[in-house]
C-alpha cells in the first residue's frame, strides 16, 4: 500500500494549496521555519552587538589572544611568564581548571564510596558518623565551604619561616604546603613510558585471565599479579634509567621556601572544599545504588557461601554501579563547573585568568565566549566518557 | 499565515532596536528621565570611596559623582552607588549599567583606546608602592626577590608589578584575588609578604583596615604613574563635557579661593570677572554646556572645591599630604582648564 502524495508524478499534478495541506510537507516545512527562525535570532543578537561595539568604539575579535599578556600566574603546569602570550595564560587557566576538577572527581569518588557503604553500616557509630558527616557538609553552601578552606589554611599554620616539619622535607607553612621531589632526570620519563606499558600489559593478562576463568572456573590473581607487573616494570625503568637520587628538598631562602613541590593553599582550600562537598552527594548516589540491588542477591551470595566483603565488591556494588552512573556523572559535571568559585579564594583557574585578560583587554563578550566553550567542551567530555562507562557497565542480556 | 506575522514582527523588532542603536545623548537623556546618577565606585577604598557607618557613600572619587549630579541635577545627593570590583569595573561602564566609574582608575592608552573609554580627567596623581609587615626586615624594594605579593587582578597594578620584577631580574609568585577585602584579609594573615597598590590604596589599607598600622611600613620605591581618574563610556561627548567640567570647576574654584562656606558671599560681592563667570554671574558658561547657569555655585555650594574634598576624606582619613594633587600654583599638578 502507498499513501497517493509520495509518488512523484501525483504531486507535480496537483496545485500549491493541496501540496501545503500535505501533512508530509508542512512538517518539513515547519522546521525550516523553526531552524530559519533561530538562525535569524543568532544572527540578529550577534551582528547587533557587533555594530552596538562598533558604535563605542570596543575593540572586537580574537586577536587579543596574540598579545604579550604581562600578567604573572602562580601556578603553572606548562611554560608561562608574563611575556607568554593571552592564549598560553588560557591555556594555563584550563590545566589548572581540569587538574583540581580531575582530582576532585577521583578523591570525591573515593570518599563518597566509602561514607555511602558506611552508612549502610550495621555499626551505630560508623552509620551516624557518616549520616552527619553526609548531611553536615551537603548543606553549606560549597563557596562559603572554599573560604572556610582558605581562611583556615593559611591562618592555621606558621610564617615560612617558623615551618612545621611533621616528616623530614615535609614543610607546613601559612604558604601551603611543600613536599621533596626527585630533580628532573630522563629515568623518569622512561619510568612513565613503562607505566603506560605496564597498563597495557595488564590489560590483555586481565583479558587472558577472564577468559581462562570463564573456560576452567580457575580465578586469577589479578590484583596481585597486575600490582606485580606494574610496580616490576616501573622499578626496571628507574634502575635502567640509572637509579637518580637527587632531590629536590624545601628550604627557606629569603622570604619564601624554595624547592620542593609546593602545594597552595588556594589550591588545597579549591580541591577540599570541592572533594568534601560533592563527595557528599556521591555518598548518598551510593548508597542509594546499594539500597537498589534487591536483598535476594545477598542471600544468594550468602547461601553460595561468598564473604560479606567479596559479595560487596563482587556482587553488589557492580549491581548497584548500573543505578548509580547516571546520577554520578551529574555530580562529576557539578564538580567541574563548581571549580570555576576557585577565583573567590585566588586560585588561577580558567575563570580567574580569563576575568584579568578580559580585564586587561577590555574584550569581555570574547573572554566571556571563551571560557564558556571550554567549560561546555569539558562538561560534554565528561559525560560522553559516562554514558560510554554507563553503556560498558549496563546489564548485558545473554 | 502564523509564519507571516512572525516575520513581520521579527522584522519589527530588529528594526526597532536597530534605530535605538542609534541614539546619540544617550546616558545624559537618560540621567535626566531617571533623575539621579548612577556611579561606580570601589567596594570600599576609605578616603576615595567606602561606606560610612551610616551607610553614606563618602570619599573623593564620590565626591567627583556628587559633584556631577550637582551641576546636572541640581542635587549632589541624586547619586546611586554601584560598588565594583577591579575586574568587573569597565563592563558594567561599557554596558550602561553604570553611568560615570569614578573608581581609582589610571588612564592608560589600551583603557583609552581600545575598550571605547574617554578619561575625563585626573583626580588624584599616584603611584605604584609595596605595603609591608615591618617584621620582616625590608628598607627597599630591591630586596623583594622571591617573595609573594598579593594584588588585585585586572589592574594596572598587576601588570607593573610584573613589569617591575622582571626589569630588575628579581622572580616573585602573585597571589591575585578579586575582591580587595578578601585580598588584604589574605595579607594580614601572612599568606603574602607584600601588599601592592597605588600608595594612596596602601595608606588606606594601612591606617583603615590594619589591627595595628604601627606594624606595616610602606617601602620607598613608586614603581610606576597612576593618574587616576573618573571615566566614561564614548558615544555621548555632551555627558563626558558635563563630568569633565564639573569635575574642572571644583579645581577652578580651589585656585579662586571659592569655598563652600564662602561661595554665597563670591556670588553676592565678588567682582572677579573668572569668579563672576564660574558662579553664573555672568551668564553663559552653563548655556553652553546645555546645563543651569547655577551649575558650578552647586558643586561648591553642595560638594566642596578640590581642596575642600581632598583635605575632608584623604587628609583627615589617610593622613597623605597633598604632594602631586596640590594646586600647580603650589608646585603640585593640579591645574584647571579654564571655566570661560
Amino acid at each position: 500500500m502507498s499513501k497517493p502524495q509520495n509518488v512523484p508524478g501525483n504531486v507535480r499534478s496537483k496545485g500549491l494549496v493541496d501540496y501545503l495541506n500535505d501533512e508530509n510537507v508542512r512538517a518539513v516545512l515547519y522546521q525550516i521555519v523553526a531552524i530559519g527562525l533561530i538562525i535569524l535570532a543568532g544572527w540578529y543578537l550577534v551582528s547587533n552587538t557587533l555594530y552596538n561595539l562598533e558604535q563605542q568604539n570596543i575593540s572586537t575579535g580574537y586577536g587579543f589572544l596574540d598579545l604579550e599578556a604581562s600578567f604573572e600566574i602562580s601556578e603553572t603546569m606548562i611554560d608561562y611568564s608574563a611575556k607568554s602570550d593571552y592564549a598560553t595564560a588560557l591555556l594555563v587557566g584550563l590545566l589548572n581548571t581540569v587538574k583540581v576538577s580531575f582530582l576532585g572527581i577521583v578523591l570525591c569518588t573515593i570518599i563518597g564510596i566509602i561514607f555511602g557503604i558506611a552508612r549502610l553500616s550495621s555499626n551505630w557509630i560508623v552509620r551516624k558518623l557518616a549520616t552527619v558527616y553526609v548531611e553536615t557538609f551537603r548543606n553549606i553552601p560549597v563557596l562559603l565551604q572554599l573560604f572556610f578552606w582558605y581562611a583556615l589554611i593559611p591562618g592555621a599554620f606558621p610564617h615560612p619561616r617558623d615551618a612545621l616539619e611533621p616528616l623530614p622535607g615535609v614543610l607546613l607553612t601559612s604558604r601551603g604546603m611543600y613536599l621533596p621531589v626527585p630533580m628532573a632526570d630522563t629515568a623518569f620519563t622512561m619510568m612513565g613510558i613503562a607505566a603506560v606499558i605496564a597498563c597495557v600489559v595488564i590489560y590483555f593478562v586481565k583479558k587472558w585471565a577472564k577468559k581462562r576463568q570463564d573456560a576452567t572456573g580457575q580465578p586469577f590473581p589479578m590484583f596481585l599479579a597486575g600490582l606485580g607487573i606494574f610496580v616490576g616494570l616501573v622499578l626496571l625503568a628507574y634502575l635502567a634509567g640509572g637509579a637518580p637520587t637527587d632531590m629536590s628538598m624545601p628550604e627557606l631562602k629569603g622570604f619564601n621556601i624554595r624547592g620542593g613541590y609546593n602545594i597552595s593553599p588556594e589550591f588545597m582550600a579549591v580541591l577540599i572544599g570541592l572533594t568534601v562537598y560533592t563527595s557528599t552527594y556521591v555518598a548518598e548516589v551510593v548508597r542509594s545504588g546499594i539500597q537498589a540491588v534487591p536483598n535476594g542477591q545477598w542471600e544468594a551470595a550468602d547461601s553460595l557461601g561468598i564473604r560479606r566483603t567479596v559479595a560487596l565488591r563482587k556482587v553488589i556494588l557492580p549491581q548497584s554501579m548500573r543505578v548509580a552512573i547516571p546520577p554520578l556523572t551529574n555530580q562529576y559535571l557539578n564538580l567541574t563547573k563548581n571549580s570555576s568559585l576557585a577565583v573567590a579564594v585566588g586560585y588561577p583557574d580558567l575563570v580567574s585568568v580569563s576575568n584579568t585578560t578580559m580585564n586587561q583587554t577590555g574584550q569581555a563578550i570574547e573572554a566571556i565566549s571563551i571560557f564558556m566553550s571550554i567549560y561546555l567542551g569539558l562538561s560534554l567530555l565528561t559525560s560522553l566518557f559516562m554514558n560510554w562507562f554507563n553503556k560498558k557497565m549496563a546489564l548485558v542480556e545473554r | 499565515m502564523k509564519i507571516q506575522t512572525i516575520l513581520a514582527a521579527g522584522a519589527m523588532t530588529v528594526a526597532a532596536v536597530a534605530a535605538q542603536n542609534a541614539q546619540a545623548g544617550a546616558v545624559l537623556d537618560g540621567i535626566k528621565a531617571k533623575g539621579f546618577v548612577q556611579c561606580g565606585v570601589n567596594t570600599g577604598l576609605p578616603g576615595f570611596s567606602a561606606a560610612n557607618a551610616e551607610g553614606q557613600w563618602e570619599g573623593i572619587d564620590v565626591d567627583v559623582c556628587r559633584a556631577t549630579a550637582a551641576a546636572l541635577l541640581g542635587d549632589a545627593n541624586s547619586v546611586q552607588y554601584t560598588p565594583l570590583t577591579a575586574a568587573q569595573r569597565f563592563t558594567a561602564l561599557q554596558s550602561g549599567e553604570i553611568d560615570i566609574l569614578s573608581r581609582n582608575t589610571t588612564a592608560t592608552t589600551t583603557r583609552d583606546a581600545k575598550l571605547g573609554l574617554t578619561f575625563v580627567g585626573i583626580n588624584y596623581y599616584d603611584g605604584q608602592g609595596f605595603l609591608i609587615p615591618k617584621a620582616l626586615g625590608v628598607s627597599s624594594a630591591t630586596e623583594l626577590d622571591g617573595a609573594t605579593v598579593c594584588v588585585e587582578p585586572g589592574t594596572t597594578t598587576e601588570l607593573n608589578l610584573a613589569d617591575y620584577f622582571r626589569a630588575k631580574g628579581m622572580s616573585f609568585e602573585p597571589v591575585v584575588i578579586e575582591n580587595i577585602n578578601e585580598a588584604t584579609a589574605a595579607f594580614f594573615s601572612g599568606r603574602c609578604d607584600v601588599y601592592t597598590t597605588d600608595a594612596s590604596g596602601l595608606a588606606s589599607i594601612r591606617t583603615q583596615m590594619a589591627e595595628n598600622p604601627d606594624d606595616y611600613a610602606i617601602l620607598p620605591e613608586i614603581i610606576s604613574k597612576e593618574p587616576l581618574g573618573p571615566v566614561v563610556a564614548q558615544g555621548d561627548e555632551q555627558w563626558s563635557d558635563v563630568v569633565r567640567w564639573a569635575f574642572t570647576a571644583m579645581i577652578e574654584a580651589e585656585e579662586y579661593g571659592v569655598t563652600m562656606e564662602n561661595v554665597d558671599d563670591m556670588k553676592a560681592n565678588s567682582t572677579n570677572p573668572g569668579i563672576q563667570r564660574l558662579l553664573g554671574v555672568t551668564p553663559g558658561m552653563g548655556e553652553a554646556l546645555g546645563l543651569d547657569e547655577a551649575w558650578a555655585y552647586n558643586i561648591i555650594k553642595q560638594v566642596g572645591n578640590y581642596g575642600e574634598s581632598y583635605e575632608k576624606n584623604v587628609t583627615a582619613k589617610l593622613g597623605l599630604e597633598r604632594g602631586l594633587n596640590a594646586l600647580w600654583t603650589d608646585g603640585g599638578l593640579q591645574y584647571a582648564w579654564p571655566v570661560r
